[in-house]
């Protein structure tokens, strides 16, 4: 316990904590606008607008 | 129901009801004298009943239901009618406590009356009964129509149903009987605390199961947010709730954090329940079920991914913001400040995607009470967030802090919000679920549309004003340094604030007790025929009667 002073952890969380947080948003933007992920996005937004008709098996997959 | 379940399954439904049979009888016997003893009653005949449920069915025929074709849909079912009747229980109880404040002879000199008491049977009635129930029994929906899949599990579902109701009824009868760990919002004793874990872990591996089992390539950003909703509950829950009972055989228990890590914990548990309970989840609602009623897909997919990310990662710091001027050291109070000051970008985004993607369809928000239902949701989600943001700022809360504007920012959240959503989101699915072509009143929807906008504008003014004035009041000195007011200045000048509030609740009430009777007729199919889908869900359909048991 005696080697994790309060300072330490503060410095740790102060630093760490920025730089993960930084590299997060950065790594969410990519994912977001990477071109190749245009067309699940479109197909994600209109695929819940008809879906009631129940689960789709084998032969209804495309 | 029951009928739906193949003979194996109904049988091992009776093995798992025999054991809680068992464990019920173990704490009535262990705990007798205790509230345990009284909650081990509380399971005796809870599984008693349901084991004559599954028992009473047993020899029923097997079911002819082709799985791989249906949707299940009945624990939503159950779900969304266990919502409205916590609805109605909880916000009786809130108006009650309001009245209370006011005139407080209501509380009637019984021990279980008190405030103390029936606060959190309300705060725990309406945020985990009915959002809770909402919640499940939504997410059940979004994730079987989303992943285009059955759900995972035929037991699974109803053990998370039934399980955590009884929690429900475990926390609030506890309550009522003086039993709390005085944590807000977590007043619950360990044994339910554990219990509710057990449950919570079958509910997360269940969505999981059923997102493996999707048939479209990605997942919707709906479920995203159910997900977080899960997963960060079920880590604040046991985080927070780590105690040590004094007795194994008595409700009491001791945390295992004191002093200002005790708050810490609590505080960062109590924000993210804000976050992860009251708006987590309720956003994948909002992601759901306004396009599809609007019929118009959201305004930006993109978006909703980013607020999603930016309202996850800023949430978990903000907790602080609960415990400004405390012995908490300065710079953690700081860090919640600046991060809930953050967190308005995220929460403005989501509610700027929901009102874009209703920007051209005005006229649907302005003939369907349900859609309205949403649009103003989405509208005192910005507000409340706004607000939230600005009461965080640390001079500002010390005007706030203690007073009736916490209250007003909660209910501006939770009724203008949280309710508001999730009645939209039961308008949208009844209908779909019991397959009518509509609810049965649309006059009804209206009707209780108004009372609860009504009703939630004249608690919120009326909590805004009495905050301000009592927090005013109590900052404001004499000429020689002393104080002006006494307290009980500021509680005869709150005095008619808490009569308005007290009518506004009644009218919130009023709509949601015509919203359960109008669910209710929708169910029982007054005047209405059953929609008939182009594709089965049920083999049943066309095909000759099944003999009925004798
Ligand atoms: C009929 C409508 C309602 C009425 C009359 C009502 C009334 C009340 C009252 C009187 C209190 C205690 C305030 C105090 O201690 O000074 C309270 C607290 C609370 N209510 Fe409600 N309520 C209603 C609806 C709701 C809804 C729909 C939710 C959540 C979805 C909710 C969540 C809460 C919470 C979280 C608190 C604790 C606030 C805090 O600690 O600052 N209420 N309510
Ligand atoms: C950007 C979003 C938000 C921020 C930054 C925020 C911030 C705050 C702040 C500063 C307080 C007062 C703390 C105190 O003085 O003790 C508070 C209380 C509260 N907020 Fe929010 N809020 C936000 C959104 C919401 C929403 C959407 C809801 C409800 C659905 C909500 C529910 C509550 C509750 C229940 C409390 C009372 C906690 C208690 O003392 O029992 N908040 N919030």
């Amino acid at each position: 316990m005696m080697g994790l002073s309060h300072d330490t952890v503060v410095g740790f969380a102060k630093s760490f904590g920025l730089f993960y947080l930084i590299a997060l948003s950065i790594g969410i933007c990519v994912y977001v606008f990477w071109p190749r992920n245009r067309d699940r996005f479109r197909r994600a937004k209109h695929s819940i607008m008809d879906d009631e008709d129940g689960p789709l098996t084998g032969e209804d997959r495309q | 129901m029951i009928t739906r379940f193949t003979i194996a399954e109904r049988q091992a439904s009776l093995v798992l009801l025999l054991l809680m049979t068992l464990a019920g009888l173990a704490m009535a016997a262990a705990g007798a004298g205790d509230a345990m003893g009284v909650h081990g009653f509380i399971v005796l005949f809870a599984s008693l009943g349901l084991i004559f449920v599954v028992g009473g069915a047993l020899y029923d025929p097997a079911p002819t239901e082709d799985r791989s074709r249906a949707y299940y849909d009945d624990p939503i079912k159950v779900g969304i009618v266990l919502a409205m009747i916590w609805a109605v229980i909880a916000m009786g109880v809130g108006d009650w406590v309001a009245w209370m404040l006011a005139f407080p002879d209501l509380r009637f000199d019984g021990a279980w009356s008190g405030f103390g008491r029936m606060r959190p049977v309300h705060t725990t009635g309406i945020i985990f009964g009915f959002g809770g129930n909402a919640l499940i029994a939504t997410s059940f929906h979004v994730m079987q129509r989303t992943c285009r899949a059955r759900l995972a599990g035929q037991i699974a579902p109803w053990f998370v149903i039934l399980g955590y109701n009884l929690f429900v009824v475990m926390a609030v009868t506890g309550y009522m009987m003086g039993v709390t760990q005085s944590k807000e919002y977590a007043e619950a004793e360990w044994y339910a605390d554990i219990w509710l874990v057990i449950v919570w872990v079958v509910y997360f591996v269940l969505y999981l199961r059923t997102l493996a089992r999707r048939n479209e390539p990605h997942i919707y950003v709906a479920n995203w947010y159910y997900m977080a909703f899960i997963l960060v509950v079920a880590v604040l829950h046991i985080v927070n709730n780590l105690a040590v009972p004094a007795s194994f055989t008595a409700a009491k228990s001791y945390s295992l954090f004191s002093g200002v890590q005790d708050a810490m914990t609590q505080w960062w548990y109590g924000h993210n329940a804000v976050a992860f309970f009251l708006t987590s989840g309720f956003l994948g609602m909002l992601y759901y079920y306004l396009p599809k009623r609007a019929n118009r897909p959201i305004y930006s997919y993109r978006l909703s991914i980013l607020s999603f990310w930016g309202i996850t990662f800023f949430y978990i710091w903000v907790g602080s913001h609960h415990l400004h001027y405390t012995a908490l050291p300065h710079w953690v109070q700081t860090l919640g400040m600046t991060f809930s000051v953050m967190l308005l970008v995220p929460s403005w985004a989501s509610a700027g995607n929901a009102l874009m993607t209703l920007n051209g369809a005005w006229h649907k928000v302005r003939d369907d009470a349900t859609l309205r239902f949403m649009f103003v949701a989405a509208v005192f989600y910005g507000l409340s967030t706004f607000e939230g943001s600005f009461l965080a700022i640390r001079p500002v809360n010390s005007l706030s802090h203690y007073t009736d504007w916490t209250v007003a920012h909660v209910h501006a959240g939770a009724m203008g919000w949280v309710a508001l959503i999730t009645f939209g989101a039961i308008y949208a699915a009844v209908p779909m679920i019991w397959r009518r072509e509509t609810m049965y009143s649309w006059k009804m929807v209206e009707w209780h549309f108004w009372l609860a906008l009504a009703g939630t504008l004249i608690y919120v003014f009326a909590m805004w004003n009495s905050g301000i004035v009592q927090g005013l009041m109590w900052r404001t000195y004499t000429e020689g340094g002393t104080l002006r007011y006494s307290f009980l200045d500021t509680m005869i000048a709150m005095h008619p604030y808490y009569i308005a509030r007290g009518i506004g609740g009644l009218l919130f009430l009023a709509g949601a007790v015509i919203g359960f009777i109008n669910i209710w007729m929708t169910i029982r199919a007054v005047g209405s025929d059953s929609k008939v889908l182009d594709v089965p869900t049920e083999s049943e359909a066309g095909e000759p009667a099944v003999p009925v048991a004798e």
